[in-house]
Formats: structure tokens, sequence, C-alpha cells
């Protein structure tokens, strides 16, 4: 395994290790650094990549803080779009502007591209063959457990909210998994209803 | 591989990418819905399938658009589909996050995001479900989906684990 908990990593021979020295952020990392560390994060994220981002850019390069990091998280998961797209985003947009960013993302993106794309050719030539269809019909089983278990994980601190959140989102549920409706309608009325019923909450 | 096509990926998946709120699994649905139902790009049993593809490949959830889009249209559908879903958003975000200090402690940016919130899990449930519904033919389908999200929830197992698991139950011809 190339990947040991970072912790583990031993500390600079020469210098006894102190707090000051354990909590100094790493210089920043290079253009093409950044595009390396983000391959290297796509292609270690199996069933999501935000775990190995956190990992990569908090514990192992000490490139962020826990705080800087959870903050670049929060306007990720704000904004419109992939959670982890938009990190690498923010994360390479701060370092190095918009070539940042761009390393960012296409270290992210291009590889599991390939790889996908490889499986997707081999898929439409052999994707009839019956043994085949079997196990991915397993896989896509499961595969639907994996979503259900991020579902759990965030509809744990709904709980706290009451009632009117809870409603909300098995009204959602409904309306775009069950009615089939179109998505940006049940947006364009849903979620300023959520936001005013966020507000009233909270005033 | 038609022009009609491409436009049709580019258009819908840029629209769409822009309602991904909290994750790219909130628009499962709508891409299911496009694909499937009213583009006829494949069979609710090949999103099923291309979307398992998508999962068990390392990378973000997201990748599986670039599947979409080459099942409708071929590679450069595969392109057009991924640029258009990152594309957009990408933009928005770049130039948003170097403002974004002005009002990450704003009341309204933290109302609008608590109000977000429950619209983004019954959107992430609806992709759930879609999904389950298009994979899970038995109860065994049915079982696997319910073990994989209790073992997914309480361990952090790799899922690559829980979809080896799954594939052999379903070779063996339970699924």
């Amino acid at each position: 395994m190339p990947d040991l908990p970072p912790l583990a990593s031993p500390p600079a021979p020469l210098e006894p290790p102190s707090p000051a020295n354990e909590n100094a952020p790493a210089p920043p990392p290079s253009v093409p650094e950044l595009f390396l560390a983000f391959i290297r994060m796509a292609l270690h994220g199996f069933g999501g990549v935000l775990p190995w981002a956190r990992r990569t850019i908090v514990e192992d390069k000490r490139w962020m803080t826990a705080q800087e990091f959870n903050e670049a998280f929060a306007v990720s998961q704000f904004l419109p779009g992939a959670n982890v797209v938009n990190l690498a985003v923010v994360f390479g947009g701060r370092l190095h502007g918009a070539l940042g960013a761009a390393a960012a993302l296409f270290g992210l993106l291009l590889p599991p591209m390939a790889i996908v794309l490889t499986l997707g050719a081999l898929y439409q030539r052999y994707g009839d063959i019956d043994a085949l269809q079997r196990v991915l019909g397993g896989v896509a089983a499961s595969a639907a457990g994996l979503i259900g278990a991020v579902v759990i994980k965030m509809a744990a601190p709904l709980l706290r909210e009451g009632a009117p959140a809870l409603l909300i989102a098995a009204i959602a549920f409904v309306a775009v998994g069950v009615m089939r409706w179109p998505l940006p309608y049940v947006l364009i009325v849903m979620a300023p209803v959520s936001i005013a019923l966020a507000w009233w909450v909270r005033r | 591989m038609n022009i009609d096509t491409l436009i049709a990926l580019g258009v819908h998946f840029s629209i769409i990418s822009l309602f991904a709120i909290g994750g790219a699994m909130a628009v499962v649905p709508e891409m299911h819905r496009q694909a499937v139902e009213v583009s006829h790009w494949m069979t609710e049993r090949q999103f099923a399938d291309l979307f398992a593809i998508g999962q068990a490949a390392p990378g973000p959830n997201i990748i599986v658009v670039t599947l979409i889009g080459y099942q409708a249209a071929g590679l450069p559908g595969a392109l057009v589909a991924t640029f258009a879903m990152c594309g957009p958003t990408c933009v928005i975000t770049y130039f948003v996050s170097r403002t974004f200090d002005r009002f990450r402690d704003a009341k309204w940016r933290i109302v609008v995001q608590a109000g977000l919130v429950p619209v983004s899990v019954g959107l992430f449930a609806a992709g759930a479900f879609v999904i389950a519904r298009a994979a899970d033919k038995n109860i065994v389908a049915f079982a696997i989906t319910l073990g994989t999200a209790a073992v997914a929830y309480w361990t952090r197992f790799n899922p690559l684990w829980m979809f080896a698991v799954a594939g052999i139950l379903g070779y063996l011809g339970f699924v």
C-alpha cells in the first residue's frame, strides 16, 4: 500500500518535532504538482473522491488546514455542480488562478474519463453477453445501495430541523423520484418555498 | 452519432448541471428521465448498467455523464456531455468562490444553504430510488441494495468489495 496514514510518516530527521513545525503549512504546489496530485486523488476515489481529497490536501501534503478545507468545501457544496469538481476549481484557482483551476480539474477528470470510456467501449461490444449482464445486474443493485447510504447520512441532521424540512425532502423525493416531474420545474417551485421555510424557522 | 444528439446532450447537461444542488447525485433522476424516457438514448437496463460501471470506476460520481454521452453519441457525445455538465458550473464556481468570503457569514447565505439541504436530500433519495427501480428486479437484488446501504453506512469498507460480492451473486444467477 503506497498510502500510509499520513500521521505515521516520519518527522524530519534533524529537527525534533515541535507543535509549531507540525502545524506549519507546506509550500503551495506548483501547477504540475497540482495536476499530478488530483490525478492520484481521482484514481484512488472509489465511491467518492472527497475523502481522498481531504486526506491528500489536509493531512498528507498540508496544503490547507482542516478549517481552510472545510471552508473551501462549503463553497463547493453551496454552488451548483459536483462537489469535488467544484472543490478542484476552488483549490486550484486559489493557488494559481485559472491555470491552477484547469490543472486540478483536468487532473481530476481526464484519467477517470479514459477509464470509463474504455469500460464503456467494452460494454457496447460485450454488454449483451449473458454472464456480464448478470454481474452488472448485481453491481447495479449494490450501486443503488451506495447512494442510499449517502442519503441516510445526509438525512440524519434533518431530523433536528423538524417536520417542515422532512416534509420538503419527502415532497422533492415524490415529485422527482416517483412522479418523474422535470427537475427544473420542481426546483423553481420548491427551492424558494424551502428557503422561505428555513428563514421562517430562523427568524 | 448525429449532430442533433450532440446538441441535445450539450443543451440538456448544461441546463441540469445548474440544478445539481448539493452534489451530482441530485440530478441522477433527471439524467435518467432524459436518457431513458424522453430521448430514448438507452434502455432502463443500460442506464442501470452504466451507472454501475461509473460507480465501480475510480473518480468523481459525475463521471457517469461521460458514459451516458458515450452511449448516446460515441466519443464526441462523451466529451460534449462531460464538458456541458462541468463547464458552466466550474466557471460559476471559479468566479463566485473568489468573492465568497464577502458573504460567507451573511444571514441570507446561511438561510439559502439551510433551505436547499432538505431539497438535496429528497433529490438524492430520488436518485437512489430511480437506480434501485431500474436494477432491483427481484428480492435478492433488493436485498443487495439494502445490504450495501447498511455496510456503507456503518463501515468504511472500500465499495469495490461490496460490488465484488454483488457481482458474484449476480453471476451465480441470484439477481
